[in-house]
């Protein structure tokens, strides 16, 4: 199976849907012979022309409202919101319109629209480029919250979400982008709603998204060595979100972290802790349910202070240890 | 563009000379006539039955009405085709009705009945009816504005006939998205119609207090979008304006901004005590520039209709909204089984 990256993953999958369904169509800032600012659409301009990969001024609001007026009239549009932070920009259209029209119309009507947005820091962007905002997109029923963590998942659950008749927020990570990993040339969808569990073991769960799965695999893989097993899940869906697996993984384990790198107040921890001590699995909870986030603080700009903005490996680490051999 | 557009005419309606050389001129038969009446009408016996059925205590929420605007309403609907598409603003009765809408199924939605447009879910503020390309109203000032530019790109994509027409208020013309998407339907050439319904108050904030140079429609200069403001109140000179920027839209040569300047009679919503506008005022737009009145003293004086004929019309259109009313008290509401449906399609 090829190996590619993160970035080129939602690329073909875009590419690929493109060509096999005419009403899919791009839309977002500096998308053409710029090729995105990530460079995740280079050359679709080419292959697509103008009218496919439409490029918009700087009218977030608009590019969201645009994509919901043209599903409206059966097309299957995917906005780029450039960066995950200028949400906020268009959160109107998201929040207001795009998530309860289906809802308040009586069902009458399905907004199929894919918003694409990469979230995180890590590329020293600051305050206002750096931000983790899926939790507050959690909180707006009838939209879906998709945040895929691998190449594989990433090209996925672009399928399905395109094909999904609600409106879907596709969170990517930049830090991610370049990250690789096996990916089927082929036709595929990773069904929405669905987590996975990316590693198994018997003495902890960790529930993380996007760049802390992988940082929690790397400590999965150091603490085996030392007889500890984590489990490691992903939901990658946050909303709606798989409780079930979740649930049933801690009923064995005994144990959960979660840990993101959202803000910690009011981050989706908090909500999958509550789903999981409301559950049958709380007779089986031999430890403190803990959750590790971001610091509650805006991402700082300079290297040091940033990196320490949010969880590293030692304190996913630190964690896991003092939960399995009970110092907390 | 002459300088009193955009004012009302009041008493002075003109001679019956010159409404009867303008109707020639439009081409618009005595059957088009009486239907614009008859729209008015209804639309003005649907909006006191609802204020009726509101203080009756049956009406759950808060409404809008459109009392005074029905002229805008009437106007539009004979200008545009069936099939057109409509997004619409939160005071948007009048505008479903002309477009055709069932009056049942209106005012079972108002009641939040199982049998209303959105079964329940959605009440006066979010009517929709997706197969008569109603689009629905919107609850969010200017919410629907941007929408349009997508509407009009998908129609544009699909190289079809249809238009879209936007509504929305004065005070929708101060959001943000506002200037967004008039920068971009006017830059993608889209069928998009926008018409600014100034009713002189978004909410109590008078417009010579929110806009900073009037008229509104001269905002469309900015985008290089051709622009009218006319007399909301005169029905003829709103058709007029309508069917220019209708044609325009729909020969492909970009979008059009049309600005109609009416009033409305009851206050912004069921709080509002009209505390900012005085009782003189309102009982002049009544007395003096009512677009049902002037309407009816055209036709009556180019005899289009008599007394009895009007009267029997007001009777027909009084009835359809009886039984509308019937038709909904009688219809159940949602099931509770039912509340967690349509979150997710």
């Amino acid at each position: 199976m090829p190996e590619i990256s993160y970035l080129e993953a939602i690329r073909q999958a875009l590419w690929q849907e493109m060509k096999r369904d005419e009403r899919v169509f791009l839309l977002g800032e500096d998308i053409g012979r710029y090729g995105g600012a990530f460079g995740l659409t280079h050359d679709m301009l080419d292959e697509f022309g103008p009218e496919r990969v439409r490029e918009t001024p700087i009218s977030e609001a608009t590019i969201v409202a645009t994509a919901i007026g043209a599903s409206l009239l059966g097309m299957r549009p995917v906005a780029e919101i450039m960066f995950m932070d200028f949400v906020t920009l268009a959160l109107d259209q998201i929040a207001n319109q795009a998530a309860k029209m289906h809802f308040m119309f009586g069902g009458r009507t399905t907004v199929p629209i894919v918003i694409r947005m990469p979230g995180g820091s890590g590329s020293g962007a600051a305050s206002q480029h750096s931000q983790s905002l899926e939790s507050v997109l959690m909180h707006f029923p009838g939209l879906k919250v998709v945040n895929p963590s691998t190449p594989y998942d990433a090209k996925g659950l672009m399928l399905a979400s395109i094909r999904d008749p609600n409106p879907v927020c596709f969170i990517e990570h930049k830090v991610l982008y370049k990250t690789k990993g096996e990916v089927p040339e082929g036709d595929y969808t990773i069904p929405i709603g669905i987590a996975e569990i990316k590693r198994a073991g018997r003495d902890i769960t960790v529930v993380a998204n996007n760049i802390m799965v992988m940082k929690t695999l790397n400590v999965a893989e150091k603490l085996s060595k030392d007889g500890i097993e984590v489990e490691v899940i992903d939901p990658r869906t946050l909303l709606p979100l798989d409780t079930e697996t979740i649930i049933n993984s801690v009923a064995r384990t005994c144990r959960l972290l979660v840990v993101h790198e959202a803000c910690l107040t009011g981050g989706w921890a908090g909500e999958v802790i509550a789903c999981v001590v409301g559950s049958p699995a709380f007779d089986y909870i031999d430890a403190p349910v803990r959750r590790l986030g971001g610091k509650d603080i805006p991402i700082p700009y300079n290297r040091g202070l940033e990196k320490f903005a949010i969880p590293q490996e030692a304190d996913i680490e630190q964690e896991i240890r003092a939960l399995v051999e009970g110092k907390i | 563009m002459s300088k009193d557009k955009g004012k009302t005419k009041g008493k002075d309606i003109g001679t019956r000379e010159q409404f009867e050389e303008r109707v020639k001129r439009l081409g618009l038969s005595n059957d088009n006539l009486i239907d614009l009446y008859r729209t008015m009408c209804t639309v003005r016996h649907f909006e006191y039955m609802a204020d009726r059925l509101y203080a009756a205590g049956k009406v759950h929420g808060t409404m809008h009405l459109s009392a005074g605007q029905e002229a805008v309403a009437a106007g539009i609907s004979l200008a545009i085709h069936p099939d057109d598409y409509l997004i619409n603003h939160h005071r948007g009765h009048g505008h479903f009705i002309a477009k055709g809408a069932d009056i049942n199924l209106m005012m079972a939605e108002f009641l939040g009945k199982d049998t209303g447009y959105n079964r329940g879910r959605g009440g006066s503020m979010h009517i929709a009816d997706f197969q008569s390309n109603n689009l629905g109203a919107n609850g969010i000032v200017g919410g629907g504005i941007p929408q349009a530019v997508g509407v009009g790109l998908a129609l544009q994509m699909q190289k079809r006939k249809e238009i879209c027409i936007c509504i929305f208020g004065d005070g929708a013309t101060n959001e943000g998205v506002f200037h967004e998407a008039m920068n971009m339907v006017a830059l993608w050439k889209l069928p998009v119609l926008y018409i600014c319904e100034n009713n002189k108050y978004g909410m109590s904030m008078d417009v010579e207090r929110a806009v900073a140079k009037l008229p509104i429609a001269q905002r469309a200069d900015a985008y290089g979008i051709p622009w009218a403001c006319v007399d909301g109140n005169d029905v003829v000179e709103v058709y007029d304006a309508m069917k220019i920027a209708a044609d325009h839209v729909r020969s492909g040569k970009g979008p059009y901004f049309v600005e109609a300047i009416t009033y409305r009679y009851f206050g912004h919503s069921k709080s509002d005590r009209n505390l900012y506008r005085s009782k003189e005022e309102i009982d002049d737009w009544k007395q003096n520039r009512d677009p049902i009145m002037r309407f009816t003293k055209h036709l009556l004086q180019s005899e289009i209709l008599d007394e009895s004929q009007a009267q029997k019309i007001d009777g027909q259109v009084e009835q359809v909204i009886l039984k509308a009313m019937e038709f909904a008290e009688a219809s159940p509401e949602p099931d509770i089984s039912t509340l967690m449906e349509f979150v997710y399609a």
